[in-house]
């Protein structure tokens, strides 16, 4: 075989596997489509989509609650997580010392990545769950109710969230701003800003598409959670009036009554699984949109 | 060399980046109102040494100082505070670096960031900096656009109105015509020429016609040290030591 003959063999090879990973997606993206669509044309987007009431028993399936419930508690762990995941990779690109960072600040962060989202979900259980219960049974007026009083809800889920959306926003925002031309720096120091002025000031602005970027990466993380989301926010299929709410997310629906789901109600858990689909299409390129024009303008 | 007053003087002045002894016993007097010129070859130590007077040196770990800076006669070590010690000693770069920002907000990032928010004291300054920069009537009415939307040479004048602004009274250049095309960089040589009435100016560069034409002063250095140091004319013309001949002549470097 000459060495012609054998290039073009790797060529073939590489454009397989690359075309593998995209005939998987089109055939879930397909899959998912062809069987949930027949809710969307029986009952309508609309009632579908913004019906209040899951009610599977009586062909009930209005999305709304889990809708909501994802957006609220993807924006609770934003909140959160955000601001807690620039600043740690403030640190880490400009004050930490860099032994420290190396040795134990970025392995702290990747085993932080790496832990399984079921044990989250146990931590949040046994530590963040109960610590929101003695919280809630200091209101009068939600100790009676046990979807607010029980501690499992949006502040638990946003918290859990927001712990496992750190390591992507970390480490995505410390490469942004890390990758700030040291011109830039050099020049605001140079004229008698401070550190923290020429941080705030020139890098950050400097490094905001892919701080952007790695908050809206997170926010896809924290949207797709399942198994840790379940665990902490109660699950009840109901549009939240609290923050102590329990909640249900698109995730937790499909998980928790797959199970033991048939028929018309199968079909309307595909349903959820298209909300979900496309919101994380709508977040991913939206982010692959931002680090893009990112690149462009540096 | 006594006609006028020593803005900048140093003693003895050591600098090692770690075991690498950069800059050895170096004792100058730096003349106000002078465009004085650091020459010399790749690595010699010269543009070390111009970081060691606004203390932009600070930045890189591993980096001792021994001896003494003074400007104005208090040490730039003990005696200012850094932020004070940058006001007053600015710093123009060998590549224009312009933050990502406007015009108006390059020129105003100094002075906003030493306090001065009011918006009619802010005009002034931009203004009277661009101005100041030979910038003004080429930039005056596009102010808000990107200031990566200039040429090098604009870029330049843009960094040198930006150091302006804070109204410093030492104004360091690193090279700053090394990335320019001629033209520009007689337009950077005729400004220097204008500014020092106003500023003392001390130019690193590797250019030996530029040292010869803008400069009062010129110092040669060599492997971190001082060679010689005089008038320009003297320097060019009738050089003490054979190295500064050798080098001026193009014999090396």
């Amino acid at each position: 075989m000459n060495r012609e003959h054998r290039e073009k063999i790797y060529r073939v090879i590489l454009f397989a596997s690359a075309l593998i990973a995209l005939l998987v997606i089109i055939m879930i993206g397909g899959f998912i489509f062809g069987e949930g669509m027949p809710i969307f044309t029986k009952y309508g987007l609309d009632k579908v989509l913004l019906g209040s009431k899951w009610q599977p028993s009586n062909h009930i399936y209005g999305l709304w609650p889990m809708i909501i419930g994802s957006i609220y508690t993807t924006m609770g762990a934003l909140i959160l997580g955000v601001p807690l995941g620039v600043l740690t990779a403030i640190f880490l690109a400009e004050v930490a010392p860099k032994r420290l960072v190396d040795l134990v600040i970025r392995p702290a962060i990747e085993l932080l990545a790496g832990i399984p989202s079921v044990v989250y979900g146990l931590f949040g259980m046994v530590i963040i769950v109960p610590a929101i219960r003695a919280l809630a049974s200091t209101i009068p007026a939600y100790a009676e109710d046990p979807l607010l009083s029980s501690g499992y809800g949006i502040i638990a889920g946003s918290i859990i969230l927001s712990i496992m959306i750190l390591p992507t926003i970390i480490s995505i925002s410390e490469d942004a701003i890390r990758s700030v031309p040291a011109e830039y720096k050099e020049g605001s120091l140079a004229l008698g800003a401070t550190h923290w002025q020429t941080i705030s000031k020139v890098m950050l602005p400097a490094a905001s598409s892919g701080i952007i970027a790695a908050v809206v990466l997170g926010m896809g993380r924290a949207i797709g959670e399942t198994m840790a989301i379940i665990m902490v926010a109660g699950n009840a299929p109901i549009v939240p009036d609290s923050i102590f709410s329990s909640v249900r997310s698109l995730t937790g629906n499909i998980a928790i009554e797959m199970a033991y789901s048939s028929g018309e109600h199968t079909k309307a858990l595909f349903a959820t699984g298209i909300v979900l689909f496309i919101l994380i299409m709508i977040v991913n390129s939206f982010a692959l949109w931002i680090s893009k024009r990112g690149l462009k303008n540096a | 060399m006594h006609e006028s007053q020593v803005k900048i003087y140093t003693e003895d002045l050591n600098l090692f980046y770690g075991d690498n002894h950069a800059i050895k016993n170096i004792d100058i007097q730096v003349q106000e109102n002078k465009v004085t010129a650091l020459i010399g070859p790749s690595g010699c130590g010269k543009s070390t040494f111009l970081k060691t007077l606004n203390r932009m040196n600070d930045l890189i770990p591993y980096v001792k100082i021994t001896g003494e800076v003074y400007l104005d006669n208090l040490n730039s070590y003990n005696d200012y505070d850094i932020v004070e010690l940058r006001k007053r000693i600015g710093m123009v770069f060998q590549k224009p670096n312009p933050f990502p920002m406007s015009i108006y907000d390059n020129i105003a990032y100094g002075p906003r960031t030493h306090g001065i928010k009011d918006k009619a004291v802010l005009d002034e300054i931009v203004e009277k900096s661009l101005q100041s920069a030979a910038l003004w009537v080429e930039v005056k009415d596009r102010l808000k656009q990107n200031a990566f939307g200039l040429s090098g040479g604009q870029q330049q004048r843009l960094c040198i109105a930006r150091v302006l602004a804070v109204e410093p009274e030492v104004v360091l250049m690193d090279e700053p015509t090394s990335a320019l095309d001629p033209l520009a960089t007689l337009k950077i040589e005729d400004l220097v020429q204008v500014l020092k009435n106003n500023y003392t100016i001390i130019i690193v560069t590797h250019n030996m016609q530029q040292a010869g034409r803008i400069s009062d002063h010129t110092a040669f250095f060599l492997n971190g040290e001082i060679v010689e140091y005089g008038a320009t004319e003297e320097i060019f013309t009738v050089p003490r030591d054979k190295r500064t001949e050798d080098y001026i002549t193009g014999r090396f470097g």
